[in-house]
Formats: C-alpha cells, sequence, structure tokens
C-alpha cells in the first residue's frame, strides 16, 4: 500500500472512533450497523474477491450466526462463548458447503448457494420449536464483558468497532500469509496453482469456511445490535445486497467491503429525500457501475489516482518497480 | 387416486410455465452466456403491461398483443442493448451483478408506478371443471397447457425446422465456426433475446391469473426457472422443458403427501443432487470448462 492509502486509512479510522461522539442514538445506530454488515462483506470479499468463488450464502451464514448467538445467550450461555460458537458453526458449515464448489464453478455454484441461503431461510420459519418461527426472536441483551456493559448505543458501537478492528486485522494478516497468496492463486490461474503444487481442493474449502465464518460473527453482532432477528431478514434479500456491497466496493481490494457497506447504509439515509424511490436509484447506480467500472468504487479510485500521477509526473522520477498488488 | 390426478394436471400446468421460463433462461444462457438473474422479474412485468393497457381502455386480446409486443421491445430489445452489450466484455460476474441490481430496479419500479397490492388478472378461458376418469381438472389448467405447449412446439419448429433456427443454433454451439460460415452472430443473439421476451410475455399470461399480478412474483418465478435450468440441463432447451415440468409436479405432490411447510426444499434438494450427481443436468451434454 502506497503513503496515499496508509494516509486515508488512518483518517479513516479517525473519523471511525471521533464520529459517535458527534451522532445521535440512530446514527450511532447506523454506524453500529455499518461494522456488523462490513465484516461480514469481508467474509464475503475473501471468498468472491480473492478466492473468486461466487457465493449467494453470507446472509444465511449471517443468520446462523444471530440465531446461535440469541439461543444460546438466551439459554443462559455467556456471550463470549456463544460468540466463538457462532463462528465455529458456520466455519463447519461453511465447510461443508464448500464441497460443491469443488465439483462446480461459477453460476452454478450460484445456485447452490442461493438453495443453502432458501433451505435456512425455511428452516428459521418452520422449525418453530427453536426459531419461534415468523415471530423472530426478540428481547436479546446487549453482552456485559468483564463488568463492561454494552447496553448503550455508544458502548455497543465501540465494541462493535473493536471486533471489526480485531477481525480485519487478522484478515489482512491471513492474506499476507502464503494462504493468502494461495487464495488468489486460485482465482487467477487454478491449473497453475495446481501444478505449483498447491492443494487446491483444501484451499478452496478454506476460503470457504473461514468467509462464511465471518458471516457469522457479523451476525453474532447483529443479533445484540438489533435485539430482534427473524427469518426473513436472513433471506436471500440480505444475500444479494452484501454481494452487492462487496462488488459496488470493489471486489478484491481489502477495504471494498468497508467501503460497500458504507454506501449500503448511508445511501438510503442520503436518498430518503426521494422517498420510496430509493431502490430503484440504488439499482440503477448499480448497474451504471458495472457497465463503466465493474471493478467497484475502490477499483474506479485507483483509476483515477494512476490517471493523476501519469499526468503530473515528479520532477525527478524515483525507481519504482511494481508490484502488482490484487 | 383421482386426487392424484388433479395434483398431477395442475402440477403439469405450473410446470409447462416454468419450462417456457427456463427456456428462455437457457436460450440466452447458450448464445450468450447471459445469466439472468432478473427471468423471474421478466415474467412479473407484462402482466402489468397488459394491465396498464386494460387500464387505458384497450380489450383483453389487444393489452395481451400489446404486452408481448412491449415486453419484445423493452425486455428483449432494451435489455440486449442497455444492459448486456456494455457488460459482455467484462465477463460473466459484472453480468450477474448487473441483472441482480436489474431484478431489484424491475420489482422497485412495479410497485412504486403500478401498485403494490396483488391485482387481479383476467384468466384465459372461463374456470370450470370438467371430469375426466373421475377426477375434476380445472379448464384453466388445460388451457394453460394447450397454450405451452402449442408455445412449445413452436419454438421446436423455429430452432430446428427453419435455417434461422438452425443457424442460432450453430451460434450456440459454436460462435466462432457459425461466423465462419457466414451466420450474422450477433444477428442471432438479438433473435434469442426477443425469444426470451416472448417467452416471458407468454408465461406472464398464463400464471397471473393463478398468482394474480403482484410486484414479488418474480422471486419465485426466476427462482423456479434458475432450478427447472440446472435440474434439465443448462445447455439444452429440452432439458429445460423436462426440467420445469418434474418442478412443478414435484411441488404439487410432495406438498400434498409429504410436507407442505418445506414444499420449497424439496426442488432444492434435488437441485443439490442434481448439481452433485450431474452437474451438466438430467438432459445436458457435458460443456467444456475453462477450467
Amino acid at each position: 500500500m502506497n503513503r496515499l492509502g496508509i494516509i486515508a486509512v488512518v483518517a479513516a479510522a479517525i473519523v471511525a472512533v471521533a464520529l459517535p461522539f458527534f451522532l445521535a442514538p440512530f446514527g450511532i445506530y447506523l454506524i453500529s450497523m455499518w461494522t456488523v454488515l462490513t465484516i461480514a462483506a469481508i467474509g464475503l470479499n475473501l471468498t468472491l474477491g480473492y478466492a473468486g468463488q461466487v457465493s449467494l450464502a453470507q446472509g444465511a451464514f449471517v443468520g446462523i450466526g444471530a440465531y446461535c448467538v440469541a439461543l444460546m445467550t438466551q439459554a443462559g450461555w455467556p456471550y463470549p462463548f456463544a460468540f466463538v460458537c457462532a463462528g465455529l458453526l458456520c466455519f463447519v458449515i461453511g465447510w461443508i458447503l464448500g464441497y460443491p464448489a469443488l465439483r462446480v464453478q461459477h453460476h452454478y455454484l450460484a445456485f447452490v448457494t442461493l438453495a443453502f441461503t432458501t433451505l435456512v431461510f425455511l428452516v428459521l420459519r418452520n422449525e418453530e420449536w427453536l426459531t419461534h418461527g415468523i415471530y423472530g426472536i426478540d428481547g436479546i441483551a446487549r453482552p456485559t464483558l468483564l463488568g463492561w456493559s454494552t447496553g448503550e448505543a455508544l458502548d455497543f458501537y465501540v465494541f462493535s468497532l473493536g471486533a471489526l478492528t480485531v477481525l480485519a486485522a487478522t484478515t489482512w494478516w491471513m492474506l499476507r500469509s502464503p494462504w493468502g497468496r494461495a487464495f488468489v492463486a486460485l482465482r487467477e490461474n487454478p491449473i497453475r496453482a495446481l501444478s505449483l503444487g498447491l492443494d487446491t481442493r483444501r484451499y478452496t474449502l478454506m476460503a470457504f469456511a473461514i468467509g462464511s465464518s465471518l458471516g457469522g460473527l457479523a451476525g453474532a453482532l447483529y443479533a445484540p445490535l438489533v435485539q430482534f432477528i427473524e427469518p426473513s431478514s436472513f433471506a436471500l434479500g440480505l444475500s444479494f445486497n452484501l454481494l452487492l456491497m462487496v462488488i459496488v466496493g470493489g471486489s478484491g481490494y481489502f477495504f471494498g467491503p468497508f467501503v460497500g457497506a458504507l454506501i449500503a447504509v448511508l445511501l438510503p439515509e442520503w436518498l430518503r429525500v426521494t422517498q420510496g424511490y430509493y431502490l430503484i436509484v440504488y439499482a440503477a447506480a448499480v448497474m451504471i457501475m458495472m457497465a463503466l467500472c465493474p471493478s467497484g468504487l475502490l477499483g474506479l479510485a485507483e483509476r483515477a489516482a494512476k490517471a493523476v500521477l501519469r499526468r503530473d509526473p515528479p520532477p525527478v522520477a524515483p525507481l519504482r518497480i511494481e508490484v502488482t498488488e490484487p | 387416486m383421482a386426487s392424484f390426478v388433479q395434483l398431477v394436471v395442475s402440477g403439469l400446468a405450473t410446470g409447462a410455465i416454468y419450462a417456457l421460463i427456463a427456456v428462455g433462461f437457457t436460450l440466452l444462457w447458450q448464445t450468450s452466456q447471459t445469466i439472468n438473474f432478473a427471468q423471474g422479474e421478466f415474467v412479473m412485468l407484462p402482466a402489468f403491461f397488459i394491465l396498464a393497457s386494460m387500464n387505458l381502455g384497450a380489450p383483453f386480446w389487444l393489452a395481451a398483443l400489446i404486452g408481448i409486443a412491449l415486453s419484445i421491445l423493452v425486455l428483449g430489445l432494451l435489455f440486449k442493448l442497455v444492459i448486456v452489450d456494455p457488460m459482455l466484455k467484462h465477463g460473466v460476474l459484472p453480468l450477474v451483478i448487473s441483472t441482480i441490481a436489474l431484478s431489484l430496479f424491475l420489482k422497485e419500479s412495479a410497485k412504486d408506478f403500478y401498485s403494490s397490492q396483488a391485482q387481479p388478472f383476467p384468466a384465459l378461458v372461463p374456470s370450470t371443471d370438467v371430469h375426466v376418469f373421475g377426477a375434476v381438472v380445472s379448464t384453466q389448467s388445460l388451457a394453460v397447457l394447450a397454450v405451452a405447449i402449442a408455445t412449445v412446439v413452436a419454438l421446436h419448429l423455429l430452432l430446428n425446422k427453419t435455417r434461422l433456427g438452425r443457424c442460432m443454433q450453430a451460434t450456440a454451439q459454436n460462435p466462432t465456426l457459425a461466423r465462419i460460415l457466414g451466420i450474422p452472430v450477433r444477428r442471432m443473439v438479438l433473435y434469442t433475446f426477443l425469444i426470451n421476451g416472448a417467452l416471458v410475455a407468454i408465461a406472464s399470461i398464463l400464471i397471473s391469473p393463478i398468482y394474480l399480478a403482484k410486484f414479488t412474483n418474480g422471486e419465485t418465478l426466476g427462482m423456479a426457472a434458475f432450478l427447472a435450468a440446472i435440474i434439465g440441463g443448462f445447455n439444452q432447451v429440452r432439458g429445460a422443458i423436462l426440467g420445469g415440468v418434474i418442478l412443478g409436479v414435484l411441488d404439487n405432490l410432495s406438498a400434498a403427501y409429504i410436507s407442505s411447510q418445506y414444499r420449497g426444499a424439496f426442488p432444492l434438494l434435488i437441485l443439490i443432487a442434481v448439481i452433485l450427481l450431474r452437474p451438466q443436468g438430467l438432459l445436458g451434454r457435458i460443456e467444456e470448462r475453462t477450467v
């Protein structure tokens, strides 16, 4: 990452920390939702942007994580334990769901995951003994960690921002590791990756499972944030939205999900003047962007930055070796 | 037994509608690698074209013709020119995203510019019951079956018996070779989009009296089209027909005999089984995959 990028990230981090002090409770709720959706989108970006597997199941994993945490905390288990369980559960289910990914590619995989999302929705809706069906689960308590209650909006935002930071840092570290390189190799040229001795089978499963577990962890934060969950929140619409977030932000860019989730959270508020029409505007904007710049907003920014740099070369051109980043 | 026959007949009727939708879906895939995630909304929309024309005073038959024509124009031609053409160079995934956005766009437009309430839609024939071998079958089911079969036969004749149809098949099977043989490949691709526009309009006329015209109809119908196409085989027209029929009958039978709550789940389980055991679909041929 170049210096400009570092400055941008630091500035964004300062804004993220300082912003809640200038916001009403609803604003804090919105940016808390942003942290939650960003975590889920980071997971999907791992599967889609880095490993190149199209998944329409991320929303279902958010649902599984949310229900896992809601049911476990209401049964009296401590929140941190439930949080870890949500991640592990989604890891295992993601691993199993990853098997079809080995047999099929691209559009077929999209349909398998689409079917999975619908199945999860049906189970959540129909198994009333467990999930209370369409009535959902309400009164989900916000956790108290080591005596620190996150019941207030601001406290919960700090907690979820902390979770986002830790999970994003872990993902960043993982992508720098040989594992992350292997994921990219899978996307760029699976046959070459295989011929270089990468166990593509294992890495594909791994990408899917890790991405899914991040979805589950996002769900584990979603449940106490909203304090009410119901099956239809986790239907296909959420998976589509998460997919759009990753694409709009820029799939394969580490910070793409941050940008995409921010737009998904803020746009309905900004476009409130258009009243009911905001989804139409959003959908039209996505279609236009796909036609002009399918690499997303960060891809657009990168292109713009390159254009500016090329037009305005430094007086003494420093010797630079271009390392193509994914 | 009588109820079984009834269930099968009404299942065949819905299955035939699914088949029409799935055939259009596979045609687009075969000729231009377009995976149309908005196909369900494509079926939802013509019903509103027709209702709007009827509101302007057109009789049903005229409104239906206007609906089909508009559908060919908007969902065929405009879709191809505005959405698909600029995206083709970017590959499959951006186009998938774009059609997902399009489905949202069409759904919200129908809701905001027409109505969020389910609209009654005139049936093709007055609904009376006919007794066949002790089973009660509605004339509506029979009419749907008749129209759907006629459409499929017409499409089959077009694709297999005319020069134009064979050119389209050649385009689907090997565009490069087709171009070398002097087939105007781009125009053939455009024709498949126009045919898809007509198919979804016919499906819309058939399904709307049953489901009512509602902006959310596309969700289930689009899903049915995907499922039918994959179960039957993505690269075969007859595979899509078989898939649609299987889906319609299975949906009815499983709802009646196994579990109505999980009626949505059985097609999905079959889908997963087909993808795992026979990824090319029941009638599909194995494609050479790039990966």
